[in-house]
């Protein structure tokens, strides 16, 4: 756990040359046939693993309790575990090794765009898979990843025009982290804004990690909006409601409806700052179904940790590896990348947040949008949420709908865009 | 208008606040003290325990995370820093190890992690305090909306500069600290204990990072690397300031802080960021030894 000692002694050249030699002396590791192997890579040091170990944990949570009801096809998984460190070049790194040396046919991980960015020519040289379970901007199309988080449709599709007709909020300010994934989504809030007859009257960013908010929440306080559409991420997520509500704003009059804050973020802010904002995500951990409690419970005793919560992206983590258990059973038992992808593509999954479709065509899951509203206790109250789950269109901002698709199963229409 | 200048005052009683101990163990006894930030994180981290584990509210908290800080800072003194005097870059990478210690120390729990043990408010994850209710409802005084936790930082703030100014040029031991600043072995040939007072001096500006900390979680989160980002505004601070002079460091905060907000009300905070670095550029080509600094005979 020395990581940032590790990270310094990286920079000399020294140590990378030997790092890069590595993989290469050890290539070739016999496996026993009653296991399949697979990698597991999150960030497990560094700034993003408040976030990403317990996506690790829930991964490893999904493969104990297969394990422990007779394993894929009667093969035991067997995790290799990676740590990301919070940086893409080391992912890059590691999953070269996961790929290379290892020959896992499937790694579970990665959960900022920037890291699945770094990883992907990795899978698609290698023609290996990757399980990625963060929500994501869209405008990817890659046949080596397995996409199971939300994409903006599933988060805004119901959001905006619920806002603009149950709120009765009309003029809006959008704010986010500068980055590809707010940029995006404030792109496709804008398309869902206009059809709907409303405005938006400012478009900002923030540095990713900025934490002083105070001129910016003067200006959403001078604008004459009259509601907040954030994109923030990470900890700038708690400064800013905590200097929105020291403002004297309120989410009464003004509320803050989020794409990114989730129970996490809410835990550490205080929950008083949140109450009363809304976010919109296809898994909330107060879910009041009976699969979903038991889950709760159940990640509760895994991480030995009575007052952990459960959000988005982690029950992602956990139920993309019950849909790959799936896939490799529909391919015979028989674990490659090929008959994985093949094998995924239409399987169906009942999982904490409901039931979840891989798209045959994009490789993306069929989510159930959801919004809620937070209380003072940090958990939220899912006030609205769609019947059935709905169809994911990762070019949804350039014009995809689901009768016109850009990404298929041939791969991208680049005409298109 | 005045918003504007609140938001720049607020900005600069935020860098004051960080850069106050700073300009005491960096400005006046040369030691570049990259775990600063670290000892900010202490205070942040004392006010939660201390909020956790004995229910106390923020402003009990101030003066124990003043006292805990400041304890750390002599213990830092006494077993590092001690024996690097007069060797400015190597109290650069001394401490930058020590930040890297008590980082870790307060990510693992100080080892409890390795035995599988969950200490709550401790760890990598994120933590807050609780600000008292009456901090956070502001009010509107002739037309002009009161942040009263912004304000209780100035307010705060104002008295440690006050109080740090009054000790220095008002008091015994701040003279003989000034003694030191000056010329060491003079001082010592005169009778002034000056390991002592070092050690004294260090835990003191060690002790005003702790405050900083507290006063920080009332709007950031509190997590074991929330430290090295301060760090480097407030070696801003002090460089521009002059190396040793209190009241330029109080000055060079005021005016970064100030042109901070400005441009961060006209235009953005990524612009008004980069304006501050310009300024700070210009400034230090402009007076290399910074704007406020004492003549060496």
């Amino acid at each position: 756990m020395t990581i940032n000692r590790r990270k310094f002694l990286k920079k000399s050249s020294a140590f990378g040359a030997t790092a890069a030699l590595a993989p290469g002396l050890y290539a070739g590791v016999a496996k026993a046939s009653s296991e399949i192997e697979v990698g597991v890579m999150f960030s497990l040091t560094g700034g993003l693993s408040i976030v990403e170990k317990t996506l690790a944990d829930a991964t490893l949570m999904a493969i104990e309790e297969i394990n422990a009801s007779g394993g894929v096809a009667g093969k035991e998984i067997v995790p290799i575990v990676e740590d990301g460190a919070s940086d893409p070049k080391t992912y890059n790194e590691k999953a070269s090794k996961l790929v290379l040396r290892d020959r896992v046919p499937t790694v579970f991980g990665c959960y900022t765009s920037a890291s699945r960015k770094a990883v992907l020519p990795v899978f698609e040289r290698r023609q290996n898979l990757l399980f990625y379970p963060t929500y994501y901007e869209g405008f990817e199309c890659s046949k080596n990843v397995v996409y199971t988080g939300a994409v903006p449709n599933q988060q805004l599709s119901n959001f905006i025009p619920w806002i603009m007709e149950n709120l009765g909020k009309k003029k809006f300010f959008i704010v986010g982290s500068n980055y590809i994934y707010p940029r995006e989504m404030a792109k496709v809030s804008k398309i869902l804004i206009e059809q709907g007859g409303g405005e938006w009257v400012a478009d900002e960013y923030l540095e990713l990690g900025h934490s002083e908010w105070g001129a910016m929440v003067n200006r959403i306080r001078e604008s004459g909006c009259d509601v907040v559409l954030s994109n923030v991420v990470g900890d700038s997520v708690i400064a800013f409601y905590r200097e929105f509500i020291n403002q004297g704003l309120s989410h009464d009059t003004l509320p803050i409806c989020a794409t990114v804050t989730s129970e996490i973020e809410i835990g550490a802010m205080g929950a008083e700052f949140a109450a009363g904002s809304f976010t919109s995500f296809p898994y909330f951990q107060a879910i009041p179904t009976e699969a979903n409690l038991a889950f709760v419970d159940r990640y509760r005793s895994f991480v030995k940790d009575p007052n952990a919560v459960t959000q988005h992206a982690l029950e992602c983590s956990y139920f993309q590896v019950y849909l790959w258990k799936q896939a490799v059973e529909a391919a015979g038992g028989e674990a490659t990348p090929d008959t994985i992808r093949e094998g995924i593509k239409g399987q169906v999954f009942d999982a904490p947040n409901g039931r979840v479709t891989i798209d045959p065509d994009n490789l993306h899951a069929y989510l159930t949008p959801r919004i809620a509203q937070w209380g003072a206790d940090g958990q939220g109250t899912i006030i609205d949420e769609y019947a059935d789950p709905i169809q994911p269109l990762p070019y949804v901002a350039y014009g995809e709908a689901g009768d016109d698709l850009f990404c298929t199963a041939e791969g991208l229409d680049t005409a298109r865009l | 208008m005045t918003d504007i200048l609140f938001i720049g005052l607020s900005l600069s009683s935020i860098l004051l606040l960080i850069a106050l101990g700073l300009a005491i163990t960096y400005g006046a006894m040369g030691v570049i003290n990259m775990a600063h930030g670290e000892l900010v994180m202490i205070g942040a981290y004392t006010a939660v325990l201390s909020g956790i584990y004995l229910n106390f509210n923020m402003f009990v908290a101030l003066p124990l995370a003043f006292a805990t800080a400041a304890a750390v800072g002599l213990l830092i003194e006494r077993l590092v820093i001690r024996r690097l005097y007069g060797r400015i870059i190597d109290t650069l990478l001394a401490t930058w190890g020590v930040a890297i210690l008590l980082q870790q120390m307060i990510r693992l729990q100080f080892g409890a992690t390795f035995f599988d043990v969950t200490i709550p408010g401790l760890g990598p994850g994120l933590q807050n305090i609780d600000v008292p209710s009456f901090l956070n409802q502001p009010f509107d005084l002739a037309g002009f909306t009161v942040q009263p936790y912004r304000s209780f930082i100035i307010v705060v703030t104002l008295t440690l500069a006050v109080l740090t100014w009054y000790l220095f040029y008002r008091t015994r031991i701040g003279m003989q600290v000034r003694a030191i600043m000056r010329n060491p072995d003079m001082a010592a040939s005169c009778g002034i204990d000056v390991r002592r007072v070092s050690a004294l001096t260090f835990a003191y500006g060690s002790g005003l990072a702790g405050v900083a900390g507290v006063l920080l979680a009332g709007f950031k989160t509190v997590q074991p690397d929330m430290g090295s980002s301060v760090v480097v505004d407030g070696f801003l601070v002090v460089v521009v300031g002059g190396v040793g002079s209190l009241m330029g460091t109080a000055f060079a905060a005021l005016l970064l802080g100030q042109i901070n907000g400005l441009v961060a009300v006209l235009s953005n905070d990524i612009v008004a960021r980069a304006v501050v670095f310009g300024v700070v550029i210009v400034l230090i080509m402009w007076r290399p030894q910074g704007l406020f600094s004492f003549k060496n005979r």
